[in-house]
């Protein structure tokens, strides 16, 4: 049970240095860590195929794509455009409004019953690739469709355009 | 895999709640007060892997994966719009020689 809160306490710290940070590249790396920590969140959930594939898809494959456009850009903290002071005391006091208000959305300051796992083998690879392949193949076609998409678009976005005169 | 289900007993569904609530804040303003493009996009990032552990919570609570096949969508999803999204930055970048969000307001009236 402590768990949950030291790795709470560790991803908001994380997510808060991810944003406030000066220099991009660090940002970056404080974005691992928190992608880390909820890895160990989605593990305490005892969810082991997310835990995987989050570590593997956001850490290994977002997180290095970020990181190779950031130094094919060759960002640097001497380069990085910053808000004002003002604005971002109000952006910082508008995220605050944010959370009140969602914290009287969800009313989560009433008592409510400590989670409990119903079934614990929901999680794991065996039984989400049964619910995977019944009744959501559809919809896993069809990403694999859009992945392709998003694949073709980024190359053509991305290839140099030839001079025109 | 037993002390892991021990260590998860206990834990409120409303702290969970609570924590995903403050992670999307904190992607919220990191959307409005930064303005490399870059940082903007590491801030959806993070919005979005706060309602996946979130979807995921509740998934788990209810005894139903329905939630948690939901959460690899989202996933697959989140890996498109990062790789095109880095596409148009590099684009937009070749053109305009900066990352800066302020150099993209052409379209303003």
């Amino acid at each position: 049970m402590t768990v949950f809160y030291l790795v709470a306490f560790l991803s908001i710290f994380f997510a808060l240095m991810t944003i406030f940070t000066k220099n991009p590249v660090h940002s970056v790396l404080y974005l691992v860590i928190t992608f880390f920590t909820f890895t160990v969140h989605y593990i305490l959930l005892n969810a082991q195929f997310l835990a995987v594939v989050n570590f593997i898809v956001y850490m290994g494959a977002i997180m290095v794509l970020f990181l190779f456009v950031l130094m094919l850009l060759n960002l640097n903290k001497d380069t990085e455009p910053m808000k004002s002071n003002l604005v971002k005391f109000m952006g910082v006091i508008a995220g605050c409004c944010l959370v009140v208000t969602f914290f009287g959305v969800y009313r989560v300051f009433e008592i409510s019953n400590p989670l409990t796992v119903v079934n614990p083998e929901i999680g794991l690879v065996k039984n989400l690739g049964k619910v995977l392949f019944n009744e959501f193949l559809l919809p896993f076609e069809l990403s694999s469709l859009l992945l392709l998409t998003a694949m073709i678009g980024a190359i053509l976005l991305a290839k140099k355009e030839p001079k025109q005169i | 895999m037993e002390t892991v289900v021990q260590q998860l007993q206990g834990v409120p569904i409303n702290h969970y709640l609570i924590f995903c609530t403050i992670i999307f804040a904190i992607g919220v303003v990191g959307v409005l007060i930064r303005r490399n493009v870059i940082i903007i996009m590491m801030s959806i990032e993070l919005m979005l892997n706060a309602v996946n552990l979130l979807l995921a919570a509740f998934s788990v609570q209810h005894g139903d994966s329905s939630g948690q096949v939901f959460v690899f969508f989202i996933m697959a999803l989140a890996a498109a719009e990062v790789a095109v999204g880095l596409a148009i930055i590099i684009m937009v970048y070749r053109n305009t020689k900066s990352v800066d969000i302020d150099s993209l307001n052409k379209l303003r009236w």
